[in-house]
């Protein structure tokens, strides 16, 4: 996705109006006076909210009669999901490799304790690891 | 190890990340600021991580590389601000591919009875830094598959 698309949704969704629109609009579309109802505020405000949403490609705006009706369009909010992914990967794998570090470190006597964990008392946790793994190692 | 959470809110130019491990806090601290601790874990597998410079003190500098499997480097680096310490590890952090976009990092080591809670707020000098930072990742992750697509077609060309 472009950054300057992402941009535009990303602006979009900043608005708390705005999101609760598009919640209402997942379950079905709507009118201008239907979007409008729920909140305190004119119907030429909302039509501006819409406007944010239809350039940010969040909702596709169509006529029926006289009525103007909003849809829902989901792809861009699967873009922006996509985008943090990748980004979340990234952590969920540096932390899955942290988790296996401390825990190794742990379990070895030499790379621990620390010079201000001396005084400390032992931690339950890692010498419980420490003695599941090795009953898992002799049987 | 819970979770982690990564929040980023639309519109704000910050991004929270938090996880909590079965680890004292003291070990934790050491995992960050050891380089030879870090190496170990900072970043997926399939990027090697070199610590050129970590000088875990108030001004001290610190610079790393990412290298992927294609030998594209990603070199980053930044200065400490304040002696890092459980309560607090303050640094700036500036991706050399897109010089003068800083951000600021401060995480925070929490004891949570036997384990540990880390958490980083990161703040971008604009929301469009933010998300152009995330997005980026996600191109070089684009392009990594690409990549990797196009050795495969012409392995299979191969045979």
């Amino acid at each position: 996705m472009a950054a300057d698309r992402l941009s535009l949704v990303f602006g979009a969704l900043a608005d708390p109006t705005r999101r609760a629109i598009l919640t209402r609009l997942a379950d079905g579309e709507a009118t201008v006076a239907e979007l409008a109802a729920p909140f305190a505020i004119s119907q030429p405000a909302i039509s501006k909210h819409l406007k944010v949403l239809e350039q940010a490609g969040l909702i596709s705006r169509n006529r029926r009669a006289t009525a103007r009706l909003s849809r829902l369009q989901a792809e861009p909010l699967r873009e922006v999901t996509s985008w943090l992914a990748r980004y979340q990967r990234f952590w969920d794998e540096s932390h899955e490799r942290l988790d296996d570090l401390l825990a190794a470190l742990q379990a070895r006597q030499d790379g621990y304790p620390g010079p201000s964990q001396q005084a400390a008392a032992p931690t339950p946790p890692a010498t419980a690891r420490a003695s599941e793994t090795a009953e898992g190692n002799d049987e | 190890m819970s979770k982690t959470r990564i929040t980023a809110e639309p519109g704000m130019p910050q991004i929270i990340i938090s996880c909590e491990f079965d680890a004292p806090r003291d070990l934790v601290f050491r995992a960050h600021t050891d380089p030879d601790l870090l190496v170990q874990w900072l970043g997926p597998r399939d990027l090697t991580l070199t610590v050129e410079r970590y000088e875990t003190r108030d001004g001290g500098r610190w610079r790393y590389v990412h290298t992927d499997s294609a030998g594209i480097s990603y070199g980053f680096h930044g200065v400490f601000h304040g002696d890092p310490s459980p309560d607090a590890i303050v640094q700036t952090f500036e991706f050399e591919g897109a010089p003068g976009h800083v951000k600021l990092d401060v995480t925070t080591l929490q004891q949570r009875g036997v384990s540990t809670l880390v958490r980083t707020v990161s703040v971008f000098p604009s929301v469009e830094d933010r998300d152009a930072m995330i997005a980026s990742g996600m191109e070089r992750g684009t392009h990594d598959s690409a990549e990797r697509l196009a050795e495969l077609l012409a392995t299979l060309q191969a045979r």
